[in-house]
């Protein structure tokens, strides 16, 4: 990795790593006996590694004038090995506290293995250390394909890759610690939200200098879904963190905001972390992986820019349909509700978009198990949003808020679309990108992809059930119009779809295993042997034109 | 439409503002009025701020993720109101940062828990719920009556909040500390100047029965006690023109 960076960027990261490694010092100087400092010594740490990985490295030769006549894909590889890691860690911790659900008395007694610290570590690790990695490391490789232009540079895609996966690790760990805001799916705290910031302005930059380098008029529709989901995640991620640390050595910060407003700010960043960090930026996978891999054009390109706009307006009116019924003022519940129905409009057409799309190639859906996890995923993801919109309708949330019946709608969404897509799209790219023939296997790609789909489903049945029933439960009246059932009564009800929601989530979490070997036997096993050419890969024929073109 | 988008898509920069421009809308015309307009938060004289042990037992809550499973919001539904007691008024929760409100009830909502229950009951729920509601899915919280409650910062802890909004005097900042200390310990010199700075009303007692340390138990049981009960503007009758939720 070190050999690919230039002499000068070899100096440029040895710059960053001192700046970091200082930073880490003063930290953990300042922070002594608080967890803010243990941050410090760890980043400390890290950066050292790195520092002596780059000297290790410094006088090897420089790398050849003929790397530009290629993508470079070092980063997409690792970014795509870092997805698979957290999606084993993110959903094994998920799977286990859905355990503890079940069996609350199955753990030990230690604060960070409590349900309470878990939990965002499984959320966290799934969205941000599983979604968000394989976000960063498909864009890099669809910018450049759809652009017809290598990245800028060597050292800025590693710099957000590692920052990234930086900021992930700093927020795992921290909580933990205890170390959180409460926010939910913005937990991390000050700290390691403006180091967040600092990386994503480079993504944002890197992305618009590999835009600017472009050799087609035209910018790609994948492009303004990954633009859309880089853009609007830094000005909610900016905004909803916004906060004063009670000191320049504590983790602890408190936020700008309170009670109502800090809510419709909370549910007016997290529903937009659903559309923008879950949805846009998958659409834009989407929009790459389907149609190369079904070897057909996108069904329509008008649908597209609909359904783009459209997404991009109404997804942001949405939020306040968390907070139905309660102290928000009625106005801003029913603008949201009232949005969320028309969401259904741009939602549909992307997911219709993406079904016409398959139109002659059926056929290769039936065969392969890649096809078949994209198609799914679209499937999912026009389910997911029917649910969505119809969960916002305020006598319909009076049911499902609060209950496992949202659990269940956030899991069709992340298992069934947001998982399934990003397998289908990383199945498809590591022979690509390993210049491989194909996966290692093909029957373990089948295996995975119907223990993901039957534990997609065997999860959101559970879920449908135990939320459905608890809602129905509290809102039970006795003849004599007292309530029927206490709180304790609906526990004993939901207590079979518990196990059963763990079983889905482990099906779902044996098949991320079996992904996991599949790639690193695709890795392995064929480096030595000579590859067939006739591939999809996009290996540049030498000396020009050396890119391919784009869709 | 489309020719506006087919000029966007040929200029990188034409694109990224136009996604934040568009973006921005719904955020704005939602958001930014629930500052001005004066009718979004009641008014509440009486209301009060959280006492220095209250608002470290309101960190150990967060710190938990407590939030993840309690709600700290009563619906306007008949079936809410009637299980936990009024509905949540916005004034209620105006000096939380952040809100607790919460999204999800694996147990049930907290936000009038406060005297619901003695101190000896929560304090035997948090060891082990099952030993009190043997149905419960509640974790242990074991390690909160063990860990001796870190006050040595709530001074600035006060001020930070301060920053941020919540009307803590010059007093209560310098004297966080002790007033901590002296809420936990009914027998102490300390009472005094704590019932002076917020109020005789405040739960002075060992929360978790050992008076010799004050512990995060102390903290923790402090705040759930103090919950719904920072006003008692939710009790009032409501408006005469608003239907009345409960019967």
């Amino acid at each position: 990795m070190v050999a690919e960076l230039t002499k000068n960027e070899r100096q440029g990261a040895l710059v960053i790593l001192l700046a970091l490694a200082v930073t880490g010092l003063a930290m953990a100087a300042g922070g002594r006996g608080d967890p803010f400092g243990v941050h410090g010594a760890l980043v400390l740490v890290v950066s050292i590694a790195g520092i002596f990985a780059v000297i290790g490295g410094y006088y090897a030769p420089e790398p050849s004038p003929d790397r530009l006549d290629s993508y470079y894909d070092t980063p997409t590889k690792f970014g795509i090995i870092a997805a698979m890691v957290w999606a084993v860690v993110g959903m094994a911790v998920g799977d286990w506290v859905a355990w503890l659900l079940a069996y609350p008395e199955w753990t030990f007694d230690a604060a960070w293995a409590s349900f309470g610290r878990l939990r965002p570590v499984h959320t966290s690790g799934v969205i941000f250390g599983f979604g968000g990695n394989a976000l960063i490391a498909t864009s890099f490789y669809v910018m450049q394909r759809t652009s017809r232009a290598r990245l800028p540079d060597q050292l800025t895609p590693w710099f957000v890759l590692f920052g990234y996966n930086l900021f992930c690790v700093i927020a795992a760990t921290g909580y933990l610690m205890g170390v959180t805001q409460s926010k939910e799916y913005a937990e991390p705290e000050w700290y390691a939200d403006i180091w967040l910031v600092v990386v994503w302005v480079v993504y944002f930059v890197l992305y618009l200098r590999t835009l600017n380098r472009r050799k087609e008029p035209h910018i790609y529709v994948s492009n303004w879904y990954y633009l859309a989901f880089i853009l609007v995640v830094a000005m909610l991620h900016i905004v909803n963190n916004l906060a004063v640390p009670i000191s320049w050595g504590s983790a602890k910060s408190y936020s700008l905001f309170s009670g109502v407003q800090d809510a419709m700010t909370e549910w007016w960043y997290g529903h937009n972390a659903v559309a923008f960090f879950l949805t846009s930026g998958f659409l834009g996978m989407m929009y790459y992986y389907m149609p190369k891999r079904a070897g057909r054009p996108i069904y329509s390109y008008r649908m597209s820019i609909i359904s783009f706009w459209g997404i991009t307006f109404f997804y942001m009116w949405a939020g306040s349909h968390h907070l139905h019924y309660t102290a928000l003022p009625q106005w801003v519940q029913s603008l949201g509700m009232t949005f969320s129905v028309m969401l259904l409009v741009p939602s549909w057409v992307s997911a219709g978009n993406a079904l016409m799309t398959l139109n002659g190639a059926w056929h290769k859906v039936r065969d392969d198990a890649v096809l078949r996890f994209m198609m799914v995923a679209a499937v999912f993801y026009g389910l997911s949003t029917f649910e969505g919109s119809f969960m916002a309708i305020r006598p319909v949330n009076a049911l499902s808020h609060y209950t496992d019946w949202t659990v269940g709608h956030v899991h069709a969404g992340a298992l069934g679309w947001v998982a399934m897509i990003t397998f289908g799209a990383i199945y498809a790219s590591v022979p690509w990108l390993w210049k491989r023939n194909g996966m290692y296997s093909a029957k373990l790609v089948e295996a995975h992809f119907w223990l993901a789909l039957a534990g997609t489903i065997i999860y959101v049945f559970a879920m449908w059930n135990s939320g459905i029933i608890q809602g129905l439960m509290w809102r039970t009246y006795t003849e004599s119009g007292t309530l029927a059932y206490s709180f304790t009564d609906t526990l004993v009800a939901m207590h079979p779809y518990y196990i059963a929601r763990a079983v889905g989530g482990l099906l779902f979490l044996l098949g991320a295993i079996v992904g996991c070997y599949n790639i690193w036997m695709t890795i392995r096993q064929d480096a030595e042997a000579p590859r067939a050419t006739g591939q999809e890969t996009p290996l540049p024929a030498a000396p020009a034109p050396s890119l391919q073109p784009a869709e | 439409m489309f020719s506006t988008h087919y000029k966007l898509e040929r200029k990188s920069i034409g694109l990224a503002l136009g996604i934040m421009l568009v973006a921005s809308i719904g955020g704005l015309v939602e958001i930014a009025p629930l500052f001005t307009i004066d009718e979004t938060v009641e008014a509440a004289p009486d209301m009060r701020t959280y006492t220095p042990l209250e608002l470290a037992g309101r960190n150990i809550y967060i710190r938990e993720g407590c939030y993840a499973c309690h709600s700290q919001m009563i619906r306007t539904l008949q079936d809410d109101v009637e299980r936990y007691g009024p509905y949540s008024l916005a004034v209620e929760s105006k000096y939380d940062h952040p809100m607790l409100w919460g999204s999800k009830r694996t147990g049930p909502d907290l936000a009038r828990l406060g005297g619901k229950y003695s101190d000896a009951w929560q304090v035997a729920r948090l060891i082990n719920p099952r030993d009190v509601v043997p149905e419960s899915v509640m974790p242990a919280y074991g390690w909160l009556a063990r860990n001796r409650l870190r006050t040595d910062d709530l001074g600035k802890h006060l001020a930070t909040q301060r920053t941020v909004g919540v009307p803590y005097t010059d007093a209560q900042i310098a004297n966080a500390e002790a007033d901590a200390l002296a809420q936990a310990n009914p027998d102490g010199d300390g009472v005094d100047g704590l019932t002076e700075r917020y109020g005789t009303a405040t739960n002075v007692r060992s929360f978790d029965g050992d008076k010799q340390v004050v512990t995060e138990m102390d903290a923790l049981v402090a705040y759930l006690q103090i919950l719904g009960k920072l006003t008692d503007a939710a009790h009032k009758p409501a408006p005469a023109t608003a239907e009345a939720p409960a019967k």
